[in-house]
């Protein structure tokens, strides 16, 4: 019956336990029982091979900058936006704090911590390796 | 099966471009450009049983463009994938043609952006995995490829403003680009940054504008008042919608679009005597370069240099003017269309390619997202 239950009760949204995760501290990804992809942006299929099996694992927050960008706006300085590919084979975006936005580069390795967004919802955002 | 040949466009028209006025909407504008490609093509609105649309002002585009031009199609088709959709729209027009699902098909599209107050962006909702970083849609998305090319290939921000000067050259032999003045490398490189590392200048224009194309069989096209110019090949393809997804960002899906276009229409790109590439961003026209095979991937930087794509140069590409030039009214592949069939019937004046038989339209849509090409050719490439 216990079983029954758990098959019958809506599993959480992907996009739910990602900000869990989040809320603990921690960068949550996904990784194929199937074909052992890694998968990100959380969903409830593999985007490779179609499975469903999808397992929550947390990452070790360490990764490469692959793409940089400065984005301008009048009254304000310029914000860095950046995609950073996980040493676990994933790619997300993000922002690289404690440096100008314009001074972030390719190739900068990089380590995850959270921060609270402008709704105060936590935000995984990257600092420099070593800082 | 083969829809080489079986298609051909038989009229074209720009509605006003540029700055419109207020009061205009975009169905006036659909309106205007439907009333010339008929008058283009010799056919009566009656003839029309074919509505291809996309808009990002509405919904249901076919639906209000049928309702406004009083036209009731039997065969319909919205399908959006941004400012691709009506290279898109030219293949699925094709395709409906063939399996005699309509005989005279209309595609047009048209924005009132700069007369309304700026980019109409997207009413699709926050994405939590880009929204809280603040990248400016899509300027940030183009830029973070430009990057990324720049750190593997050495592309540099004066090769992206080549792309921008040839684009003006080319606008100042068309009377009807936006912008149409003097621009050196200088100037782009010194205008204001916007998402590094494209400037202002890296940037495509916001204007007002739309058109219209009319498409129907090889055998009924020859009766009509122009020549007929024929889709040889075309392809679509997508890989991604956000550029978080895009597996690379220096290879996008015109390396399929453009190879299934090839293949269909028997040529390749040493054919091509006019490419029409979907120029958003000074970068897209340089990965275009490679992904359709004109140059070697990492080698787009390089080819743009020296005015190779400007006026006199070695490849006509964007003759027009461009989207960063002549006119980008939100969704731009409509009007690279019209381009491309103009210079293969030899209506483009000062900026004539000299005996152009194939063109090459390659529409892009979204952040590097749907890429679609088509392949049109002239009767004695048949």
């Amino acid at each position: 019956l216990e079983e029954l239950k758990e098959e019958m009760s809506p599993a959480e949204a992907p996009a739910l336990v990602y900000r869990r995760h989040l809320e603990n501290g921690k960068l949550g990804y996904q990784r194929c029982a199937d074909c052992s992809a890694a998968v990100f942006y959380p969903r409830v299929l593999c985007p490779v091979c179609g499975s469903g099996a999808l397992e929550w694992r947390e990452s070790a927050g360490r990764g490469t900058v692959y793409a940089t960008t400065a984005v301008h706006s009048r009254n304000h300085d310029p914000r860095n936006v950046v995609l950073v590919d996980l040493d676990e084979g994933f790619r997300m975006m993000s922002r690289v704090e404690g440096v100008p936005a314009e001074e972030v580069e390719v190739g900068t390795r990089v380590r995850f911590e959270v921060r609270q967004g402008e709704e105060d919802e936590p935000v995984a955002v990257f600092v420099r390796e070593g800082s | 099966l083969s829809a080489r040949g079986k298609a051909a466009i038989v009229g074209t028209a720009e509605s006003d471009l540029g700055e419109v006025g207020p009061g205009f909407t975009p169905l006036d504008l659909i309106g205007q450009a439907t009333e010339r490609a008929l008058d283009d093509a010799g056919l009566e609105k009656k003839d029309v049983d074919g509505l291809f649309s996309a808009s990002a002002y509405y919904s249901m585009a076919t639906v209000s463009a049928g309702e406004y031009l009083g036209i009731r199609p039997r065969y319909s088709d919205a399908t959006n994938m941004g400012g691709s959709s009506f290279v898109s729209h030219l293949l699925h027009a094709a395709a409906a043609l063939e399996a005699g699902l309509c005989e005279v098909a209309l595609v047009t599209y048209a924005s009132t952006q700069r007369s309304g107050g700026g980019f109409r962006g997207l009413s699709e909702p926050p994405n939590p995995y880009e929204t809280p970083y603040g990248p400016r849609y899509p300027v940030s998305m183009y830029a973070l490829a430009a990057s990324r090319h720049m750190h593997e290939f050495g592309t540099t921000r004066a090769q992206l403003a080549e792309v921008a000067v040839a684009a003006r050259e080319w606008a100042n032999l068309n009377p009807k680009a936006f912008l149409r003045d003097d621009l050196t490398v200088e100037d782009v490189l010194a205008s204001r940054m916007v998402s590094s590392p494209l400037s202002i200048l890296d940037c495509c224009l916001v204007t007002d504008g739309g058109g219209a194309l009319l498409v129907t069989s090889a055998e009924r096209a020859k009766d009509l008042r122009k020549p007929p110019v024929y889709l040889l090949g075309a392809g679509e393809a997508h890989w991604h919608r956000n550029i978080s997804q895009m597996p690379d960002l220096t290879v996008t899906a015109a390396a399929d679009s453009g190879r299934w276009a090839y293949e269909m229409a028997g040529v390749g790109p040493e054919d091509v005597d006019v490419a029409m590439l979907y120029d958003a961003f000074t970068i897209n026209p340089i990965l275009f370069l490679e992904d359709l095979g004109f140059c070697e991937k990492g080698e787009g930087g390089t080819f743009v240099e020296g005015g190779r794509i400007a006026p006199k140069g070695e490849l006509a590409v964007n003759t027009n003017g461009g989207g960063l030039s002549y006119n980008h009214p939100g969704m731009y592949g409509l009007l690279l269309l019209i381009e491309a069939v103009r210079q293969l019937r030899g209506e483009c004046g000062e900026r004539q390619v000299e005996g152009a038989t194939v063109a090459l339209a390659h529409g892009n849509g979204g952040v590097f997202s749907s890429q679609v090409t088509a392949v049109l050719g002239s009767a004695n490439v048949l």
